[in-house]
């Protein structure tokens, strides 16, 4: 399949769709205010576009951008599933916009949907209790590291180590860090796994928690996870469940009864809830019941025959200002409403059967195995960027690339269930027109994208960040 | 179509039909699904989680069966998340899929729609602020006043571990930014407020060189204008330390330029534009200056040329981010809130500078004008600080404030208690219709 990608370029100045600023800049001057003039500004200048104007830039703006309703994006670990029309039309209702500080006997409906949504993702998680706090994945790490925290220090043994596999997600690392721990890098052993010996080696009684992915990022089950967790909790520390690859265990395996003491759900990725270019997410916690005392305030539960917030016990605090991105639980639980047990299962039975079938199809070398939903293929001796750019002109968005470092240049590759034999066959194609094409063609690409390549070095050695700073 | 029609087994959103699936199996060499989970049988878990699978037409009606269960009430209700009227163009055009399902701009050549959208996001805040860099969005308000607090302690030339903080704030904005305070080891200290506004002196006391960042609201929680943003500004550069400003976009296109103020850093809710009422659902501002650019958490869209010499947009100086620095990120902030950072461009720019300083003014004037009538009513002593009210002001309840939200609850109105007798109240445009009965109704309760 070969793509062309709308583009806007105005004619007189040779520039792609022009900024609304270039358009219809207006200034105007701040008189007739009812406030004093010392307390005001002097002007204000904004685009001031008419509405159908407004209408056409940010059409043509859509037209410039790629995204799962446009084709295949298998990017790997950021999991980028169909996303449901009519869980964008139950968050939209009237009734789910309300203000958060009504009075809790005016929010009944609201507080029944908090409550069967924590307690949905209690069933798959097969944790105890659940926040929805959090506001994105890496807020439920933060959320997850701080209750750990609380549990360490009620417990007065105060710990200052936090073990992290280095094929993890980078938000680990950096949330360990926000929360005031050192990091302990784990390498992996050489079939992709934790290295048990090496983590016999990192756990002491310095070790706060172990963050780690079940699957793995390079798709990998941890097979010793009970072992890896009696190591960690042997030495007093709590295992973290990263759950940005949940979505390759739904109905097989719960990490509760692996033996997690405390996860996040990137809802947003298991759950089918749009990335939006870049957020919103949400990142609900999910902890076992010795853990339950130390969750975000305020928290749901039943009482007198309705709903109520209430603080738990040792409550960390809060997470967010409110409650979290409260139309992203509205989907989540739409979501999971609709498809049940059995739909939640076949969403990973299908999840792991492309990946494995794409895996098999394409002409890279692809290390390591047997996958769940992902596979980290080695783009080698290509350069994984070059040739994800050449991919572009396919008109299937390409794998992460370059990471993880433990593959040469990597191709990292999730195609979830939404895709087709069909258009699994299309991205193998992709890879397979691309393996074949030499440095020159990889390097020029892409073609057929709105934009040709863009330099980035030139872009952060002179950044110029909006439009005041450009001279037009 | 009859619900019994629906398919509710396996996912609806798999598209494989039983041939093709049968197909994949046999490329692979393997007889079922079940083959490819490498799962050990004694973590293994049987599916069971005791969900119903239901059609969509009855998912939507359980949904909106439970929503439904709020009461109707008309919200008289600030405080940090507001609801002004979104035209109905920013719903449409934000709901286009390419925006809605695209993710994190990792391959500029096909995004630039989006990029453009945040840089162009990026340029409005830089002219509400006067200040050189905003990022292209934080979670809310109190979360980038978390980041605020982290920013301080890397750019601050001395040492020093205080975070200074107005004694009237949110309670959810302290609690946040106690979380953020506590991996690096600050601590969150109030200076006294007088009168709904800060007392500069009191914060003059407080600070000493051991402060890392002062922070101050306009409006603050309970609705002044704040008139001593210079002066606090003044406290804070003195100790060495920065001066972090709370506000929101249509606050600002009225009220002084932060920059003239001497804000180093300006955090806030910019959900106030595009969203509406959404149970707290936030856009965090963070906006600060150019000096502080490689130290500032969160996305960055920058201008770029491409292959064919045009101007082109890239997220930039990604090395901050933890994709790349792991531990020596500047923040683990990953996902953003990028969606709604683009509704409020579009409904910023659907306003337009003259509507959005109309906006900023009738807050003004809607405010103080419902507190004239509600002081004329027995009971009600309104407003109860002196100084001017952008949306909201606090009013005093002869009655215990907690008796008066009930009783106007029960008469379909919604108000906060914020003290024994100090109730907020928070009208915009969105409930101008509803005024004269609310007055009547406070009237009844407040007696």
């Amino acid at each position: 399949m070969i793509y062309n990608q709308a583009q806007w370029v105005d004619d007189e100045d040779d520039k792609y769709e022009p900024l609304l600023s270039e358009k219809a800049e207006r200034t105007v001057d701040i008189e007739d205010s009812p406030l004093p003039e010392g307390l005001t500004r002097d002007s204000l200048s904004l685009p001031d576009p008419a509405e159908p104007e407004l209408a056409r830039h940010y059409t043509r703006l859509s037209q410039m951008n790629y995204g799962v309703e446009s084709g295949p994006f298998p990017l790997g670990s950021c999991t980028m599933k169909y996303n449901p029309s009519f869980t964008e039309n139950v968050a939209a209702l009237p009734e789910a916009a309300v203000h958060p500080d009504r009075p809790d006997s005016t929010l009944q409906g609201t507080l029944e949907l908090c409550y069967r949504l924590q307690d949905y993702l209690g069933r798959i998680g097969g944790m105890d209790a659940v926040t929805l706090q959090p506001p994105a994945g890496a807020a439920g790490e933060f959320t997850g590291i701080q209750i750990a925290k609380a549990y360490h220090r009620h417990n007065d043994d105060e710990r200052s180590e936090v073990i992290i596999p280095d094929s993890a997600h980078g938000t680990n690392f950096a949330t360990a860090a926000m929360a005031g721990y050192d990091v302990v890098e784990l390498p992996s052993a050489d079939d992709g796994r934790v290295d048990i010996d090496a983590l016999e080696a990192a756990v002491g009684e310095e070790t706060a928690a172990l963050m780690l992915t079940n699957p793995n990022t390079l798709g990998l089950f941890e097979r010793d996870i009970e072992e890896i967790a009696d190591i960690v909790h042997d030495a007093g520390g709590l295992l973290y469940y990263d759950g940005a690859n949940l979505n390759a265990l739904l109905g097989r395996a719960r990490p509760g009864d692996m033996g997690f003491d405390v996860m996040h759900y990137n809802v947003h990725k298991t759950f089918a809830t749009p990335h939006g270019g870049g957020g919103p997410g949400a990142g609900p916690v999910g902890v076992t019941e010795e853990l339950g005392q130390f969750l975000p305030d305020p928290h749901v539960r039943e009482a007198n025959g309705g709903y109520e917030h209430y603080a738990p016990d040792r409550s960390i605090g809060k997470v967010h200002g409110y409650y979290g991105n409260w139309p992203v639980l509205v989907k989540t639980f739409a979501y999971i409403a609709r498809l049940g047990d059995s739909g939640l299962a076949d969403a990973s039975a299908k999840a792991v059967l492309n990946a494995n079938y794409l895996a098999e199809q394409i002409p890279y070398d692809v290390p390591f195995g047997p996958f769940h939903h992902e596979f980290v293929a080695s783009a080698s001796p290509q350069d994984a960027a070059d040739a994800a750019k050449r991919m572009l002109d396919y008109g299937v968005h390409p794998p992460t690339t370059k990471w993880p470092e433990i593959v040469d240049e990597a191709l990292m590759t999730e195609p979830t269930e939404g895709e087709s034999k069909r258009s699994l066959d299309q991205l193998a194609a992709a890879f397979e027109a691309v393996h074949g094409e030499d440095d020159g063609t990889l390097a020029d690409a892409p073609q057929r994208t709105a934009a040709k390549r863009i330099d980035q070095v030139s872009a952060a050695r002179s950044p110029r960040l909006s439009w005041q700073a450009l001279d037009y | 179509m009859s619900e019994s029609d629906v398919s509710t087994t396996g996912s609806p959103y798999a598209p494989h039909t039983p041939a093709e699936t049968a197909a994949m199996l046999d490329a692979l060499g393997v007889d079922d699904i079940d083959a490819l989970f490498d799962v050990p049988e004694s973590v293994a878990f049987d599916g069971e989680f005791g969900i119903e699978a239901r059609g969509e037409r009855e998912t939507r009606r359980t949904a909106t069966q439970i929503l439904r269960r709020n009461d109707s009430l008309t919200e008289f209700l600030g405080r940090g998340h507001y609801e002004h009227y979104v035209p109905s163009v920013v719903d449409d055009l934000s709901s286009r899929s390419e925006f809605l399902t695209s993710y994190t701009q990792y391959q500029p050549e096909v995004a630039q729609g989006f990029l453009q959208a945040l840089f162009e996001y990026q340029s409005m805040l830089v002219e509400l602020t006067g200040l050189g860099v905003a990022n292209c969005s934080m979670y809310d308000e109190a979360t980038a006043l978390g980041e605020a607090a982290t920013l301080s302690q890397r750019v601050r030339s001395v040492s020093g571990d205080r975070i200074l903080v107005p004694e009237q704030l949110r309670d959810g904005k302290r609690a946040v930014l106690e979380n953020y305070a506590d991996g690096p080891g600050l601590s969150v200290e109030s200076y006294a407020m007088a009168d709904g506004q800060a007392d500069v002196d009191a914060l003059a006391d407080a600070a000493d060189e051991d402060v890392a960042m002062v922070y101050a609201e306009t409006p603050t929680v309970r609705g002044l204008v704040e008139e001593n943003l210079a002066a606090i500004g003044d406290v804070a550069t003195e100790n060495g330390a920065l001066f972090c400003l709370g506000s929101d976009p249509v606050a600002l296109a009225l009220l002084e330029r932060p920059a003239d103020v001497g804000a180093d850093v300006v955090v806030g809710d910019a959900a106030s534009l595009g969203t509406g009422t959404a149970y707290g659902f936030g856009l965090g501002m963070f906006v600060t200056r150019e000096e502080y650019l490689r130290q500032i958490p969160g996305r960055l869209v920058g201008v770029s040329e491409d292959a064919a010499g045009r101007r082109a947009y890239t997220l930039t100086l990604q090395t901050r981010e933890q994709h790349i620095r792991k531990e020596r990120a500047t923040s683990n902030i990953c996902t953003n809130q990028a969606w709604v950072a683009l509704r409020a461009a579009m409904h910023a720019a659907w306003l337009g500078p003259q509507g959005l300083v109309d906006l900023a003014n009738e807050s003004v004037t809607r405010a103080e004008g419902l507190a004239a009538r509600l002081d004329e009513v027995v009971g009600i002593q309104a407003p109860v600080h002196d100084g001017h009210h952008f949306r909201e002001f606090v009013a005093h309840t002869d009655q215990p404030a907690q008796a008066v939200v009930g009783d106007l609850a029960d008469e379909g109105f919604a108000v906060h208690a914020i003290d024994e007798h100090l109730i907020q109240v928070c009208p915009t445009e969105v409930t101008a219709d509803d005024e004269a009965a609310f007055v009547d109704a406070l009237a009844e309760v407040a007696k």
